[in-house]
């Protein structure tokens, strides 16, 4: 089932014939905001799941960079309900491009009493907060690259490209600094160094290089500059279920009720979330021009695929002002 | 590579809607995103219930765009938010900012990108302050095009008098000389084009409007997707603030950064500013792609013929733009700008402030406030004796002489918005307290 690629070639080289049109204003504006993160900060890190947003942003950063390493490592937070597949992935490339990467695990934080499981809630997205923030803490990072896109939902759409976190990680929607131009005040307060544990946190900024990108600019990007993207984003054929009209991929960590029953089906995945609370769809797409004939033609937003979102109108708002991506 | 392969790519177009709540901007937006198919499926359905919940009877477009939880408690836009729709042929990042005054930063921070704005009037009330705030504001910040979309016409019968009176006042208002000094004539430093809109009924804002046949040209986003995009003049100065040095190994010397404006070829000559020195580019890349020549806004790196001393803050700029009087920058220890204050501790003459323009940062101070401009509904009172000195509240626009510790590479504003912007930063919290735009 997995089909882990044996060259990267888009994230490699890099090389293709540069990308033209409102591709080239996006690609400009993303490097331009991940060269800041780097000039403007001692600590950064890049924050990468393995989904195609923070695959676009990471090879943006090399190119940034080229042919220097990035000067920053990678960090990924790690659910333990990961697609089998997208940590193939996620080894494969790391090794490939010799970066560094850190991983923050939920797994280990639930072990520590940092996080907490939601009880009869498979997902573990709550417990993502609490695990990224002791990565902050832990590695003393002072900002985060990230991949959202302030098309994905309505809170993101005023979230700033340099986004200020105070020492709590919380995002404060009603204090955001006002931002003009390119002109990003990366200025904060930096944690303390201290005996023990090690390290108080201070307050840190989150950078949305690609804030202004669509669904539909990162598969074209995608196209455009040959990147492999994790398998599970093409059509393959997995076991689910139907659970509220949603088709649920089944896991040792989500497995089917006794009420359910297990069908083998063609699916694809829009994102790369939890595994347990990321909905797949059935219109088949083989590669990235499918996929992006799909988006054209279809009329229903990516998020909708995640469950999390639709717990309350304000989910996503709640989820952010404590600290999540 | 676009929705449809055969039409040419036109790029992205930076756009902003100014307006109170009343003149229906959320409703145009709404109206834009719905009629260009941008508002999807399952977004549609929570608006729909949401507009259920708050007994509502029709869809209310408004709720799309008021995202955040106290807005929609308050039922009033408090930030910019950002919205992506699209044609075939253009992409478009729409910037809502809120048209209450106390939120004139918000407006400012829209108007900073924009190429273009749209500056709503409610065709029952004609030009108001808030208009008039809106559009100078537009103008201050440097958006080219005002795109004046007289709304509600279905409430005035789609009257041809009536939208030509309020394009004759407003049209009086932007040509009149500005009376503060502000070298603020708006006609003078925008485009302006009217049109009439129903923007609840979709008149004249996807399509052209059939019931204001008196009119017959384009409906505004066919405007939209004709209007000339910013910053793509390469026969502008060519001007490259350096962000960072990207070194690896011995031989390896690239200097990063986003080029503001102009165009570069390989084997041009340049000069390091401010430090005068000269090189020559030996190489352009983006990665690993090598490239014969760039322009704005591509952000590249450049290998230099010789190993000269360049670091953040410096600016690359072509050797004959630096032999003409006309094109060279200037190197300022003293400025003149207009600035927008945004912070709640009124600005104050001898301010110490950290001022950062393009990728260098300088300990200021502002020695003099000149001019504090009078838009309407600034100050409930104006307490102003004509003694004391000038101060600037908060989301008041001024103009203000700055003493730099260290020289600024800059254009005038107008010339350039990328090198003649700036913002100040309050060195103990860190705060931003202001925009402002070198005069």
């Amino acid at each position: 089932m997995t089909t882990t690629p044996q060259t990267l070639p888009g994230l490699l080289s890099g090389a293709r014939t540069p990308v033209a049109g409102h591709l080239a204003w996006l690609e400009a504006e993303a490097i331009y905001v991940i060269r800041e993160v780097a000039a403007q900060f001692e600590r950064p890190a890049l924050l990468f799941s393995g989904g195609k947003d923070s695959i676009v942003m990471l090879h943006m950063a090399r190119k940034a960079f080229h042919p220097a390493k990035l000067p920053f490592p990678i960090l990924h937070i790690d659910t333990g309900h990961n697609f089998p597949e997208v940590m193939a992935y996620r080894d494969q490339l790391v090794q490939a491009l010799g970066e560094r990467l850190l991983v923050g695990s939920v797994e280990a934080a639930i072990r520590d009493g940092l996080a907490h499981d939601v009880p009869g809630q498979p997902s573990r997205n709550r417990a993502q907060t609490p695990t990224l923030l002791e990565a902050i803490r832990h590695h003393r990072l002072d900002a985060l690259m990230g991949g959202a896109r302030r098309d994905e939902e309505k809170a993101r759409a005023k979230e700033r490209v340099f986004s200020f976190r105070n020492e709590l990680g919380q995002w404060e929607p009603r204090h955001q600094r006002p931002e003009l131009w390119n002109l990003y005040n990366g200025r904060i307060q930096r944690g303390l160094i201290t005996d023990e544990p090690g390290f108080a946190a201070g307050e840190h900024i989150r950078a949305f290089p690609i804030s202004n990108w669509t669904e539909l600019d990162v598969w074209e990007y995608i196209e455009h500059e040959g990147i492999e993207v994790p398998s599970i984003y093409f059509s393959h054929e997995r076991d689910i279920v139907i659970r509220a009209g949603r088709i649920c991929p089944v896991s040792s960590f989500f497995p089917a009720r006794a009420s359910e029953t297990t069908q083998r089906r063609s699916v694809r995945f829009r994102t790369v979330g939890d595994m347990t609370c990321t909905a797949g769809v059935d219109t088949p797409a083989f590669t990235p021009r499918d996929v992006i004939r799909q988006i054209v033609a279809t009329r229903q937003s990516e998020r909708g695929a995640r469950l999390d979102d639709t717990f309350s109108e304000a989910a996503m708002e709640d989820r952010k002002r404590e600290g999540y991506f | 590579m676009t929705l449809q392969d055969a039409s040419p790519d036109l790029g992205l177009l930076r756009l902003m809607t100014c307006g109170s709540v009343d003149d229906g901007k959320s409703t145009l937006i709404g109206r834009l995103l719905y009629d260009s198919k941008g508002i999807l499926e399952d977004q549609l359905e929570a608006m729909q219930q949401a507009s259920r919940a708050r007994g509502r009877g029709e869809l209310d477009l408004s709720l799309l765009t008021d995202g955040l939880r106290a807005e929609r408690e308050q039922g009033i836009t408090i930030d910019v938010a950002y919205r992506y729709f699209a044609t075939p042929r253009r992409r478009f990042i729409l910037g809502d900012a809120p048209g209450h005054q106390q939120y004139t930063r918000n407006m400012a921070t829209a108007a900073s990108t924009a190429d273009a704005a749209i500056i709503l009037i409610d065709a029952r009330h004609g030009v108001v302050e808030q208009t008039r705030r809106h559009a100078c504001i537009a103008a201050i910040l440097g958006v080219p095009h005002l795109l004046v979309c007289v709304n509600k016409m279905d409430l005035v019968d789609f009257s041809h008098e009536r939208f030509r009176e309020i394009v004759a006042s407003f049209e009086s208002f932007a040509a009149s000389t500005d009376p503060q000094g502000q070298g603020l004539t708006i006609s003078r430093r925008c485009t302006i084009t009217n049109l009439p809109i129903s923007a609840l009924l979709g008149d004249n804002v996807v399509s052209r409007s059939t019931h204001m046949l008196w009119r017959g040209g384009p409906a505004l986003l066919e405007l939209l997707e004709e209007l000339p995009g910013a910053a793509d003049d390469s026969r502008e100065p060519w001007r490259f603030p350096v962000q960072s040095v990207i070194r690896s190994g011995p031989d390896v010397r690239a200097i990063a950064g986003q080029i503001a404006s102009g165009s570069i070829h390989v084997g041009d000559q340049v000069v390091v500013m401010p430090s005068g020195i000269p090189s020559r580019v030996k190489s352009l890349h983006v990665g690993a792609a090598q490239l014969a020549q760039a322009s704005a806004p591509a952000s590249v790196a450049i290998g230099l013929a010789d190993d000269v001393d360049v670091q953040r803050g410096d600016m690359l700029i072509a050797a004959q733009d630096a032999a003409s009087e006309d094109r060279r920058p200037r190197v300022l220890r003293e400025l003149e700008a207009s600035v927008v204050w945004f912070a709640s501790e009124p600005l104050a003459p001898r301010r110490r402030v950290l001022l950062r323009q393009t990728t260098r940062s300088s300990p200021a101070i502002v020695t003099a406030i000149h001019h504090r401009l009078e838009l309407a509904g600034d100050r409930d009172a104006s307490p102003a004796s004509p003694s004391a000195p000038l101060s600037l509240a908060m989301n008041e626009i001024g103009r203000v002489t700055i003493t730099l510790a260290q020289p600024l590479v800059c254009d005038a504003y107008r010339r350039c918005r990328q090198t003649g912007a700036f913002i100040m930063i309050d060195e103990a919290t860190n705060a931003t307290l202001g925009a402002g735009m070198i005069s």
